[in-house]
Formats: structure tokens, C-alpha cells, sequence
């Protein structure tokens, strides 16, 4: 009776298809109908006209080939990228990005990681922003138009399944009035993992003192750490650059006047703007600094020596009367 | 004897066909392989490693895959079958049809039209062609096998028609989307979702594409081929059922430590354990069916083919499911390691298939006898040497990378930066394009050889007009 079947094409074809249903039904179809399957966070914001267009591009290039989206919850890793993916971050994502290579790192956190002005750098030229990268320049973006008649059908598209991404075209022709593709990369870029936290803020403490102040071989040692580091963003005698990195001699600290002790200095390197709530400033919105000490970039003593160094860079610029707020004139 | 009856004109055009989209993959690959260690070679916006990387895979799944699936089933269903197609003509046209989807295939993932899902990037214009194709060759396979002599199926027959009904639901489940323009198009699942049903998709694709068409080529051919009885019946029954059924399950292997449910992921390895059942089932066939008589080796070249295809895909498919246990997935997911083991499956086990497959038909189909038996081997050898060195040193670095990211102090903080780990890539990319090269040169021979039996055949016709 069994060998029956080896003699009859149509129903050993039926046979197949009801042995093929039934892994698909039990982990593919039914899923969908549980409430796990459709998470959404609370905080988790739809994207905005520029942002899907931003998306687009992102699919077009095909970046998912070498980059992917998602934090898996290892030690390692948290450490590494930041919190952990929750499923509840995905809902807008039609596909998932998440990939399956990392020929270049995970970008499921990299929103607010860096500011927008390194962006730009980086995607016109990766190889001035990391010599070794081998990611392709995407200069050629820059100038090149969004069609706001198209974005908006793609928001409308979507739209289908997500009422709240609707929208109407003169809205959308508003949103992207005087931006290009390259725009729209960044903007999608500095929302990814919006909705988590990228760190949890840590016990740091502003009271740390420094235990290499004024040591001159530190001071020596911090000028080099910091060229090598910091000064692509921070300038080269960390007296900033517009639009991608504040001062650190001056008299403002995280957009606020006022400067704050060495701890503040330990806190923002060591755990980059997720600090800032340790610092008690907002600083600026967009973030863009990286935790050098939590990655593993930076040793302790090393950041203290980088702040030793600041400190007497703070004092020679004093000295020569650079950028002196005027309320350190005064007294 | 009337070969003619048998359509032969359309297998022999899918074959050269796949060889051609073959030849144009592999040369992408060897691009994208220099692209990732001299990002000077990117020439955007078209040639640029990001649209170029799914030119390659889709390249050579569906366009040397597909096409050799669609010439070689045609093939083995009409001689198992005892009797030509029922709808040559439709064949014909299925093979125009094909040839002109895969050039807009290729020439619209360079435009950037992609839904992003991998081996499903095809926008929705291109997909509805595809399920045309796939419609086309159904329609032929079941109406053929219908009206055969013998009673009994061969299981080459039994894994063809899995494959048809397979490929048929999970293409359209999977590309199921909101289209948004002419070639845009939103997978309908968002977020978790949309990742669970495109790696039940992915996964299925290597078991559809990958798997099943080619043990149809493997069982049919190499029996045939030195001339030896298949081993059991009974292994093949056990096979066939156990790798249809279980298949479907283990999607989730991919989804390793994602945010995609826990239950689906620890169900999908379970699966994916199970899986080594019918691998090794239709490996042991394979030895056995050889391992009456070893002699085959020396007196028969094409032996050597087929049990070092078989080999690789019984390492594959030990690799496999090892590398869905959580512990090896932390450290090698991700990473260069993946690469590695997809290329000892596509190179070794599916190329190497095809080839042998092809090395066969051809001559028969043309009347005459393999044109060097000595390019074969020299083929044989090279695409050994570059496949394996490819998948080693991809094995290498895949680790490497792994344990470099993995890599803390005491404190908690990490050692590498990903620029370092990266860094560390860069030489054993140099080897994997130099076994690029080497690949690459064993298919061309293979080229060669095919097409100067082809021309021998002709001539061989030329000189006795009674044979045409
Ligand atoms: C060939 C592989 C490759 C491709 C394609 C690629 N990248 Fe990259 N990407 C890398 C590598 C490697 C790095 C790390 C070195 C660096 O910073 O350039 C990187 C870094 C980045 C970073 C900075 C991450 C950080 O350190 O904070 C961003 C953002 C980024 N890529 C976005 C993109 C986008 C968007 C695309 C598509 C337009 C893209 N990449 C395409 C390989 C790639
Ligand atoms: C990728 C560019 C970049 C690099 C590289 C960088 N920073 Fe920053 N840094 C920023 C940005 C942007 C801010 C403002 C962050 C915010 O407000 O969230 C910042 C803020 C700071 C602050 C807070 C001070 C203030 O006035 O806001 C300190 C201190 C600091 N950086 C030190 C360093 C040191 C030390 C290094 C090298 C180890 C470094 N940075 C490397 C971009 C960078
Ligand atoms: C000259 C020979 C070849 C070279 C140089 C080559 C190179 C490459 C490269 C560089 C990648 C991208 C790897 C990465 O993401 O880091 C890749 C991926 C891939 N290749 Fe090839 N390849 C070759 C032959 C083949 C053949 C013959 C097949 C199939 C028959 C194939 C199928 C694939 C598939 C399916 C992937 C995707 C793997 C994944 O998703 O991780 N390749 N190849």
C-alpha cells in the first residue's frame, strides 16, 4: 500500500505539500496570529518623510549586505553596541535589516552615537574617518534630489498597514524642501535604536579626582592619546570643530556655561553621551560622543592622563587669552 | 536510436544558458571578493559592493542554478519517463523567457531595485516573472510524468516534484508585499515577523534550490553515469520524507540570539539537529552505491565528481547544524566564517553536481564522447584546490573575527576595537581572491570542454548525414 504512492505523481505531490505544511503552518503562519509576533514600543516614533527616504537609499545600496541591525544580548556585545534589539523596536521596518554579516560593524544603536557632521565626513570619504575601512564612498549622493512625489507614495504605501505614516504630498514636498540623498542617509542613520536607550547611565561620579593631575609624563602621554582619538572631531588642540565636536577648553560644558570638575571629564569619556545624565546636562540633542572607556577604547589611566593633558591645554590657551569667556575674565 | 524525440535542443539550451549566468556570477563574485579589500574597485553608483553582492547570489542561484535545474529536470523526467515533453514548445519558450528574466534580474539589482531580503531581492515586476517560469516548468513536469511508461518513480522524480511544489509556496508566501511604484515594493510582515517568514524562505531555498533538484541530478546521474545499481530504495525513502518534512522547521537557525521569539529559535535548532538524518541518509546511499565497486575511481573520471560532491555535502550538512547550537552561533554568526561554509555547498556540492551531471548528458546528447577526459580532470582539480582554500581560510577568519569581538578584559571593557578585528581580515581576503582565480580557471576548462564536445558532436553529424 505504501509503495502505492511512488506510483502516483499527483498524490505523492499532495503528500509533499501536507509533509512541507506542517513545519510551515507550526513556525511560520502561526506565529503571525500571536501577540509576540507584533510588538511595539512605546517609544518607538514612525519615520518621517525624510527618514523613509533615507530607508530607501539604504535599501538600494544594498548596506544591509555588510552591515546589520540587530544587538544580540551577549556581554560582549551590550558592551560593545549598546543595549540589547527588543522586538518591540521593529514594528515600522518593512523588511527587517537586521543582515547576517558584519563585514562592517552593527549600526542597530548608531543614532546619536556620532554627530551628523561626521556622518557626512565619513559617508563622502570612510577611509579619512578610519584609514582601514573598506566601506564604499558614498560622496556621489550628496546633491542628488529626493522626489517627494515618490516618498510620499511610499509613505502611503505603507501607510496601508500603518494609518499613522499617511500623508499628504505638499506635507511631504515641505519635509524634504532643500534636501538630497545624502540628507535623507543621515537622517535615517541618527534615528536607528531611537526608541532604547544605548547605555544604561552607570554609577559614575562627578567627585572622582584626577590621580594623574599635572603628572607630566601623563601630560605628555594624554597629548598623543587625544591626537590619535579625538582631535578628528575635537580639533587638534581640542579647540573644537563647527558642527561635529565642542570645544573642551572653553568655558562651556555639554551647551551649558559653567565648566564641571574632572569626574564630568572621566563620565562623558568614559561612557560617551549616555553619560550626560550623570553630568546633569542635556548637552547636545543629537549626542556624538563615543564611550571610549566602556568599548574598550580607552583604559582608565589613559583617559585620566587625556584630562591632565586638557586641563594644561585649558591653561596654556588661558594664559594666551584664546577664547576666554568673559566671565573668567573678570575675577 | 532517435535522440531528437527527446528535446534535446531545450536542455542543452538551459545548460549552455546556466553555464553563460555561471560564468557572469562568478566573475561578480571574484569583483565583490577584490571590493571588500580595495574599496577603490567600487564604481558607484552601479558597480558598487552593496548592489553588487545580490547580483552574484542571485546570479548564480537562479540564473546557473535555476537553469540547470530547469534543463537537467527536463532531462531526467523525460527519460524516466520514457517519452518526450508533452509541451515542447512551451519549454522553448520558458527558456527565452528565463534567459531575459535573469538579465533584468541582474541588470535591475545594479539600478538598485531590491526588497532587500536575501536570495528574495527581486522586486514584485520581476517576481510575477519568475512565478511564470516556475508555472511553465511545472505544468511540463507533472503533465510528463503523467503519461510515462513505467509504473514506478524513480526518487530522482519523487525530489523534483518536491521541488516544484516547495519553491512554488515558499516564493510567493515570502514575496507576498505592499508595492509601492514600479519596482518598489514593502514586505507585507514588519520587524520580527518579517524576519521570521524571509528565513523560512532562505532557509528553504538552500533545501529547494539547493538541495533536492540536486540529489534528483546526484541519484539519477551517477548510477547512470558508472554504471551502477543505486544502493537502497529504502534509504531513499527514509531521506526523502524526513528531508521534506523537516526542513520547513529550522529557518529560525538564522535568528540565533535575535529578538525574534525564544520558543521559534529553540525549535528551529532542534530541528536543524534532526536534519542531519536525511543528510546522511542520501550520503550513505551515495558511498554505498560507489562502494560496489571502487574501481570506478581509476576507470571512471567522472567518479571522482560525484563522491567528492556527495563528501561536501555530507560536511555541509555536519557544519550545518552544528552551527545552529546557540554556543557555535554566538561565535561564528556574523562573521567570514558563514561565507566559508555556504561556498563548500555552492562550489562543492551544487557546482561540482552540475558539472558532473552536464560532463554526462552532454556528450549523450550529442552523440558523441566527453571531448578530454584530461581538461575534466584538470578542471576537477583546480575547482578542488579553490574551493577548499576559499572555505578554509574563510573557516579561519571567521573564528578569528568571533573571538576577537568576544574578546574582554577583566573589567568588562573590551580588547579589539572593530576596526582592529577588521583590520585582521584583510590577508586572508587576498587568499580568498587568489582561490577565486583558481575556481575560476577550473570553470572555465569545464567551459571549454562543453563547448568543444558540442562542436565535436556536430562535426560528427556533419560527416555521417545519416545520423541527422
Ligand atoms: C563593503 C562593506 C560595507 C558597505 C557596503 C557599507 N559599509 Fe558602512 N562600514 C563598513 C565598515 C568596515 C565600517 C567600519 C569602518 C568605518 O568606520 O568606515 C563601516 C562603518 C559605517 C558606519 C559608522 C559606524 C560607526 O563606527 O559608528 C556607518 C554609519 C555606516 N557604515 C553606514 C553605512 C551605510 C548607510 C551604507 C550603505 C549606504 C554602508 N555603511 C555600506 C563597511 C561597509
Ligand atoms: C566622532 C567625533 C568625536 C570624537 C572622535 C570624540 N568626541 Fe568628544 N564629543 C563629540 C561630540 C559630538 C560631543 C558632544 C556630545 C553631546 O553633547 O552629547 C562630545 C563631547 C565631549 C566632551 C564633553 C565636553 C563638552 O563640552 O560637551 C568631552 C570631555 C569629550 N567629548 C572628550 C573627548 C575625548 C577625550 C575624545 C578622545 C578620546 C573625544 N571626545 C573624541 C564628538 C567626538
Ligand atoms: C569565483 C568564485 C566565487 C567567488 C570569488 C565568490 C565570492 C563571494 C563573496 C565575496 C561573497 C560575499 C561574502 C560576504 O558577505 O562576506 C559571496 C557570497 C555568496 N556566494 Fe559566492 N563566490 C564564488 C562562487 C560562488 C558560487 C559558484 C556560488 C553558487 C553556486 C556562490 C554563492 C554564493 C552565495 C549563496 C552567497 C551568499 C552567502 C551569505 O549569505 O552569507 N558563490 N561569494
Amino acid at each position: 500500500m505504501a509503495g502505492e504512492i511512488y506510483r502516483k505523481p499527483i498524490t505523492l505531490a499532495l503528500m509533499a505539500t501536507v509533509a512541507i505544511l506542517v513545519g510551515s503552518i507550526v513556525t511560520m503562519a502561526y506565529p503571525m496570529l500571536r501577540a509576540d509576533m507584533h510588538p511595539k514600543l512605546e517609544t518607538l516614533r514612525p519615520f518621517t518623510p525624510l527618514q523613509l527616504a533615507g530607508r530607501d537609499i539604504y535599501q538600494r545600496e544594498g548596506c544591509v549586505g555588510c552591515h546589520t541591525q540587530t544587538i544580540r544580548p551577549l556581554a560582549s556585545e551590550v558592551a560593545r553596541y549598546g543595549d540589547y534589539s527588543k522586538a518591540g523596536e521593529f514594528a515600522y521596518d518593512h523588511p527587517f535589516l537586521w543582515g547576517s554579516k558584519r563585514t562592517g560593524p552593527d549600526l542597530a544603536r548608531e543614532g546619536g552615537l556620532r554627530p551628523d557632521g561626521w556622518h557626512y565626513q565619513h559617508y563622502a570619504n570612510p577611509q579619512q574617518m578610519a584609514a582601514k575601512s573598506n566601506m564604499p564612498s558614498y560622496g556621489w549622493l550628496k546633491g542628488r534630489p529626493l522626489d517627494p512625489v515618490e516618498v510620499a507614495a511610499h509613505l502611503n504605501a505603507l501607510g496601508m498597514v500603518h494609518p499613522e505614516l499617511k500623508a499628504d504630498p505638499a506635507a511631504v514636498k515641505a519635509a524634504l524642501a532643500g534636501k538630497d540623498e545624502l540628507d535623507a542617509l543621515v537622517a535615517y542613520t541618527q534615528q536607528l535604536g531611537h526608541a532604547v536607550q544605548r547605555r544604561q547611565g552607570g554609577s559614575a561620579n562627578l567627585d572622582l579626582e584626577n590621580p594623574l593631575a599635572r603628572d607630566t609624563q601623563a601630560i605628555v602621554a594624554g597629548k598623543k592619546l587625544f591626537t590619535e582619538n579625538c582631535a578628528a572631531c575635537h580639533g587638534d588642540e581640542a579647540q573644537g570643530t563647527d558642527g561635529v565636536a565642542p570645544s573642551l577648553i572653553d568655558d562651556v560644558f555639554l551647551g551649558a556655561k559653567g565648566d564641571l570638575p574632572d569626574g564630568a571629564y572621566f563620565a562623558m569619556i568614559d561612557g560617551g553621551s549616555d553619560a550626560k545624565p550623570i553630568a546633569g546636562r542635556t548637552g547636545d540633542p543629537g549626542g556624538g560622543m563615543d564611550a571610549y572607556g566602556k568599548t574598550g577604547q580607552l583604559k582608565k589611566d589613559e583617559i585620566w592622563s587625556i584630562i591632565a593633558w586638557l586641563r594644561n591645554q585649558k591653561g596654556h590657551e588661558a594664559a594666551e587669552g584664546h577664547d576666554m569667556p568673559e566671565a573668567e575674565k573678570k575675577p | 536510436m532517435n535522440d531528437y524525440r527527446y528535446d534535446n535542443r531545450t536542455v542543452q539550451g538551459f545548460i549552455l544558458s546556466a553555464i553563460a549566468w555561471g560564468v557572469v556570477g562568478i566573475l561578480v563574485g571574484l569583483l565583490i571578493s577584490i571590493q571588500l579589500w580595495a574599496p577603490a574597485a567600487n564604481f558607484a553608483p552601479y558597480l558598487t559592493y552593496g548592489r553588487l553582492r545580490p547580483v552574484h547570489t542571485n546570479g548564480l542561484a537562479f540564473g546557473l542554478g535555476a537553469g540547470v535545474i530547469f534543463g537537467l529536470s527536463y532531462y531526467i523526467v523525460m527519460r524516466l519517463s520514457g517519452r518526450p515533453l508533452v509541451f515542447p514548445r512551451l519549454a522553448r519558450v520558458q527558456l527565452w523567457i528565463f534567459n531575459v528574466a535573469i538579465a533584468a534580474a541582474a541588470v535591475s539589482l545594479m539600478m538598485g531595485y531590491t526588497q532587500s531580503n536575501e536570495y528574495a531581492e527581486l522586486e514584485w515586476p520581476l517576481d510575477i516573472g519568475v512565478v511564470i517560469l516556475w508555472v511553465m516548468f511545472a505544468v511540463n513536469v507533472f503533465a510528463t510524468i503523467s503519461k510515462r511508461k513505467d509504473e514506478q518513480m524513480y526518487v530522482s522524480l519523487w525530489y523534483i516534484i518536491a521541488t516544484v511544489v516547495a519553491i512554488a509556496v515558499l516564493y510567493v508566501v515570502n514575496n507576498l508585499s505592499i508595492p509601492a511604484g514600479w519596482m518598489k515594493s514593502y514586505h507585507l510582515f514588519a520587524g520580527v515577523n518579517s524576519a521570521n517568514v524571509e528565513w523560512w524562505y532562505g532557509h528553504n531555498a538552500v533545501g529547494f534550490l539547493f538541495t533536492t533538484p540536486f540529489l534528483a541530478m546526484f541519484f539519477y546521474f551517477m548510477p547512470k553515469a558508472l554504471n551502477l545499481p543505486l544502493y537502497s530504495h529504502r534509504l531513499s525513502i527514509l531521506a526523502f520524507w524526513s528531508l521534506v518534512f523537516g526542513y520547513l522547521w529550522t529557518g529560525a537557525h538564522h535568528l540565533v540570539y535575535t529578538p525574534l521569539p525564544d520558543w521559534l529559535q529553540t525549535l528551529g535548532i532542534v530541528f536543524t539537529l534532526f536534519l542531519i538524518a536525511p543528510s546522511w541518509s542520501s550520503v550513505i546511499n551515495g558511498y554505498y552505491t560507489v562502494g560496489a565497486d571502487w574501481s570506478k575511481m581509476k576507470t571512471n573520471y567522472l567518479t571522482k565528481f560525484f563522491i567528492m560532491a556527495i563528501t561536501f555535502y555530507g560536511l555541509q550538512t555536519v557544519q550545518g547544524p552544528t552551527q545552529g547550537l546557540r554556543v557555535v552561533s554566538q561565535l561564528i554568526h556574523y562573521t567570514d566564517w558563514v561565507p566559508g561554509h555556504v561556498h563548500m555547498g555552492t562550489m562543492g556540492w551544487v557546482t561540482l553536481t552540475a558539472c558532473a551531471s552536464i560532463y554526462y548528458v552532454i556528450p549523450k546528447i550529442n552523440g558523441t564522447a566527453i571531448y578530454s577526459e584530461r581538461i575534466a580532470n584538470i578542471h576537477f582539480w583546480l575547482v578542488m584546490v579553490g574551493q577548499l582554500l576559499f572555505s578554509v581560510t574563510m573557516w579561519i577568519t571567521g573564528i578569528q573575527q568571533g573571538a576577537m569581538w568576544k574578546a574582554t578584559n577583566a573589567d568588562g571593557t573590551l580588547k579589539y576595537t572593530f576596526v582592529e578585528t577588521l583590520t585582521k581580515n584583510y590577508p586572508y581576503w587576498h587568499t580568498r581572491t587568489l582561490a577565486g582565480i583558481i575556481f575560476t580557471a577550473g570553470m572555465l576548462f569545464f567551459v571549454y570542454n562543453v563547448l568543444m564536445t558540442i562542436r565535436q558532436g556536430r562535426a560528427r553529424a556533419a560527416a555521417s548525414p545519416a545520423a541527422a
